[in-house]
């Protein structure tokens, strides 16, 4: 798999898109559709199930390697990846394969999941004994299911749309839902020739802009649509020739979780998609993210969680009617449509999402700040007279997020980061003031610039107070502004608050720790117990 | 053995030990790489951290006379100069420098008295480089190592792979033409750079640290190619088929600007990791280091025949350890060489300012 560990070495090397681009376009130009089908597949971030786990996968290389176990894991405290550590402690191999890549991965991986421990041992030095460096790696990513390279899906969607001279939203439809990296897809994929679309498969989300806080948007409100910006599962529900699929905008099928959403939708008419978001509903107002979130990973729905969350979905857009592809009429006529079809079906399982009416944009901004308190993110803002676009693109659609809420926190332990900034302590454990300790309340990594980063990792190394394993307790002493979205009540935490999204906004070099916030002013920001 | 700063408990008859300004000889009352001012100091190499202003008197090798003399020292400063293997004596202690190949002028430092040889290594490499006298062994019965790269992670491919390499990353940038502009420390890694690219490909040019060591680099006789200082060139210019060498200081200021379009390559061992690659936001790492590898690093202690090795500067305890599980009596000697660590390395020992200029150090 030279041409594909080449590529990843490429797509790795640069931090130019376009760059980028050119290098898959060059691999895709000349790639057989057998070993085209499985690069797509793992650029496109789908992975094979984990079939060796990293502890085994460790302890052969150890073994191979010939060192210490206490030494494997120094050098990988010092990478910050166990397939680059492995590749990198290996001896060097002596003649190198080039086998295709699909070869590789249905006659050499795959079957390592029906092998015994033994064999699977033995199979691996002989891989290993095959790859050089560069190979090495990417073959660790692979069957420890980890393997990500920087390339976003629309990067992927130029470069196929480059080489099959196919439109980048063609391709892009194509690509959605669940597929097999076989040769027959691939063809297919960047045949000029459209085939019988996939009942199932959806459509392309779009995605809006953020906007800036200053910025005066866009003219008369009346060229407008505001609607809130719920603060559930972005999908789309899909009913075609009596079947119904719910598609998340991670491009999963969730059919299953939500059943009463299914049954909703097999009221739909044929050949209707609506887009729209999957929303925690009782007493006809919207929950917390958080009550969602305990449905969200079940797979066995019990009648218990069933009564305690219940779920709408509440639609904002029509994307097909009666099998037509209506993404190029105008927002109105598609609102229009929704409408319509949300009041002919009456099911309380289906709402459409209200407009937020205002005389202004002043006053707009202000009921945006009541985001909080409802559940929302803050507002959406969409061009009236605008299609329905694919992906994220600039000017009809714009999401307005209500402010995070800030905090000023204590930094008290540190650990090293991953991957690129695994020789740097980079992970943050913040502490706020409960009486006259500081508990941990949160952690981030995000938010400094690199320099920041270097100062605060010199800071890390010359000021340890202690160390457990790779954690390091610090001298209380810096203070950073961080900004998180939401805050709940949490029996996991140590502070008993959980906080989602936490970041650093700023470093506070002006505050002494004593002005932190403490967990008693923190406090108030929570919602209000429920009774 | 511990790792913590052990001054005080120091065998009475160890011939070298740490004192608060370093490595420290009371029977030759002279200090190694002293880390503040002192009456005598020998000095393994001209790099920052192990060169400092301020003493009376300085004793290095001749190699690197120009170097060290364009560092530290003033009008009153004593220099003495001395060729590999040259003995001197002070107070009846013998000592001798010999080559460690790490930059121009780097030296091993051979202490000998009472029947008992010390060898501090400073910093070294095993590679052959056309800039400097390659390391030579020096059998000893202890040794005092640099661990830099003291991770069995760190293992070096061939020099002229690496050369290969950025051969062909300049021609590529060429043909779409962008500069190439590649970082490595302004004393010593570019110096080594400069003789290992192929100048046949295009123009050179350096950043003002760079040319002001290539000088004295062409002074002591090494035949650096062709370079022409990126600051002389005024107004507009077309760089796509340069090689602009700079220390890693110059990487994401201003002075990268008049360049235009560029591509970006940094050559150091630490580029070995992904992680440090990707850190540093530059489009390609070259892995090419002044220092020893984990194998030269393990294969060079086995062959200076020393049954004791304190171990200094970089990844000490996990050499030490190493060491003391194979049988060689071992411990760490913490020393305030900042080296090459990844910050550091932003200070990278030139004293060059953002601009670039030629000027002369202050």
């Amino acid at each position: 798999m030279k041409a594909f560990a080449a590529l990843y070495a490429a797509l790795d090397e640069t931090t130019k898109t376009n760059e980028k681009v050119e290098a898959l376009t060059r691999y895709f130009a000349v790639a057989m559709p057998d070993d085209a089908a499985w690069a797509l597949f793992f650029l496109s971030g789908r992975s094979l199930k984990r079939l060796i786990s990293a502890p085994k996968l460790r302890s052969w290389a150890v073994q191979a390697a010939g060192l210490p176990d206490w030494l494997f894991d120094e050098s990988y405290d010092a990478v910050g990846d166990t397939a680059e550590t492995i590749a990198l402690l290996l001896p060097p191999s002596g003649a190198v394969s080039d086998v295709p890549l699909h070869t590789w991965i249905e006659q050499r991986i795959v079957p390592l999941r029906t092998l015994t421990e033994d064999d699977q041992r033995v199979a691996l030095l002989a891989a290993w004994s095959e790859l050089d460096g560069q190979q090495r790696f990417v073959f660790n990513k692979l069957i420890t299911g980890s393997f990500r390279v920087g390339v976003s899906q629309l990067l992927l969607i130029r470069a196929l749309a480059a080489v099959s001279k196919i439109h980048n939203e063609v391709i892009a439809h194509r690509l959605m839902g669940t597929w097999e990296p076989t040769p027959a897809f691939y063809a297919q994929l960047i045949a000029q020739e459209t085939s019988d679309a996939d009942l199932s498969r959806p459509y392309p989300f779009f995605l809006a802009y953020p906007l800036e806080e200053a910025a005066a948007p866009f003219g008369a409100l009346s060229d407008w649509q505001v609607e809130w910006k719920w603060d559930g599962i972005r999908s789309q529900i899909i009913q075609r020739s009596g079947q119904s699929a719910i598609w998340s905008r991670g491009e999963e099928l969730i059919t299953e979780r939500f059943p009463e959403l299914l049954d909703m939708a097999q009221h739909l008419p044929a050949g209707t998609v609506i887009d729209g978001e999957i929303l925690p509903w009782q007493n006809g107002e919207v929950m917390t993210f958080a009550q969602l979130q305990r449905r969200i990973n079940l797979k066995k729905l019990g009648k218990k969680i069933l009564s305690e969350v219940p779920i709408i979905f509440m639609a904002y857009d029509l994307l097909e009617w009666a099998g037509v592809d209506w993404r190029e009429q105008p927002l109105d006529a598609r609102r229009a449509q929704l409408s319509a079809l949300v009041d002919t079906l009456s099911d309380p399982r289906l709402l459409l999402s209200p407009i937020v009416e205002s005389d202004s944009w002043e006053a707009l901004a202000i009921r945006r700040d009541e985001g909080h308190e409802r559940h929302v993110e803050g507002l959406m803002v969409k061009r009236r007279t605008s299609p329905y676009r694919v992906g994220r693109q600039r000017g009809d659609w714009w999401k307005w997020k209500v402010n995070p809420f800030t905090i000023d926190a204590v930094l008290i332990y540190a650990q090293r980061g991953t991957g690129k900034r695994a020789s740097l302590y980079t992970d943050y454990t913040f502490g706020v003031w409960d009486g006259d300790k500081l508990v941990p309340f949160a952690k981030a990594y995000s938010g400094l610039s690199d320099a920041e980063i270097r100062q605060v990792d010199n800071f890390v190394r010359h000021n340890t107070v202690e160390k457990f394993g790779p954690v390091r307790t610090v001298k209380a002493e810096l203070v950073f502004e961080l900004a998180f979205e939401g805050i709940q009540r949490s029996t996991r935490h140590k502070s008993g608050i959980a906080v989602r999204f936490p970041r650093i906004l700023r470093w506070r070099s002006d505050k002494p720790i004593a002005e932190a916030d403490s967990l008693e002013t923190i406090r108030a920001l929570l919602p209000p117990e429920k009774v | 053995m511990g790792k913590d700063l052990d001054r005080g408990r120091f065998i009475l008859t160890d011939l070298l030990r740490l004192s608060d300004s370093g490595l420290y000889c009371e029977a030759g009352d002279f200090y190694i790489d002293p880390w503040q001012p002192v009456d005598r100091a020998v000095i393994t190499h001209a790099h920052g951290d192990h060169a400092r202003s301020g003493s009376r008197a300085y004793l290095a090798s001749q190699e690197g006379d120009l170097l060290l003399r364009a560092r530290v020292g003033s009008a009153d400063t004593l220099f003495q100069m001395v060729t590999y293997g040259e003995v001197v004596m002070m107070n009846g202690v013998r000592v001798s420098l010999h080559p460690a190949g790490h930059i121009r002028g780097s030296a091993q430092v051979r202490v000998e008295h009472g029947g008992e040889v010390w060898v501090v290594s400073g910093d070294y490499k095993r590679e052959s480089d056309p800039t400097c006298t390659p390391f030579e062994v020096v059998r000893c019965d202890t040794f005092i190592s640099e661990s830099t790269f003291g991770l069995p992670i760190y293992r070096w491919p061939p020099s002229a792979d690496v050369f290969s390499a950025i051969n062909t990353w300049w021609r590529a940038n060429q043909d779409a033409g962008k500069a190439s502009i590649i970082y490595g420390y302004a004393l010593g890694k570019a110096q080594r750079l400069l003789m290992g690219v192929d100048p046949s490909i295009g123009p050179i040019f350096t950043h003002g640290a760079v040319e002001r060591l290539n000088r004295e680099y062409r002074e002591g006789g090494v035949p650096l190619p062709a370079t022409t200082y990126a600051g002389s060139v005024t107004g507009r210019a077309d760089w796509s088929k340069a090689l602009i060498v700079a220390p890693p200081s110059a990487h994401a200021t201003p002075w990268m600007r008049k360049f235009g379009t560029v591509s970006t390559g940094f050559a150091s061992g630490w580029m070995r990791i992904r992680g440090a690659r990707r850190q540093r936001s530059v489009d390609r790492g070259f892995v090419l280091s002044d220092h020893v590898d984990w194998p030269s690093l393990l294969q060079t202690i086995s062959e200076t025949g020393a049954q004791r090795v304190w171990v200094t500067h970089g990844y000490t305890s996990i050499v030490s350890r190493w060491l003391t599980e194979h049988g060689i009596e071992s411990r760490v000697i913490e020393t305030r060489f900042a080296g090459e660590t990844e910050e550091s390395l932003a200070n990278d020992g030139s004293d060059s300012n953002d601009a670039g200029e030629l000027g002369t150090p202050a």
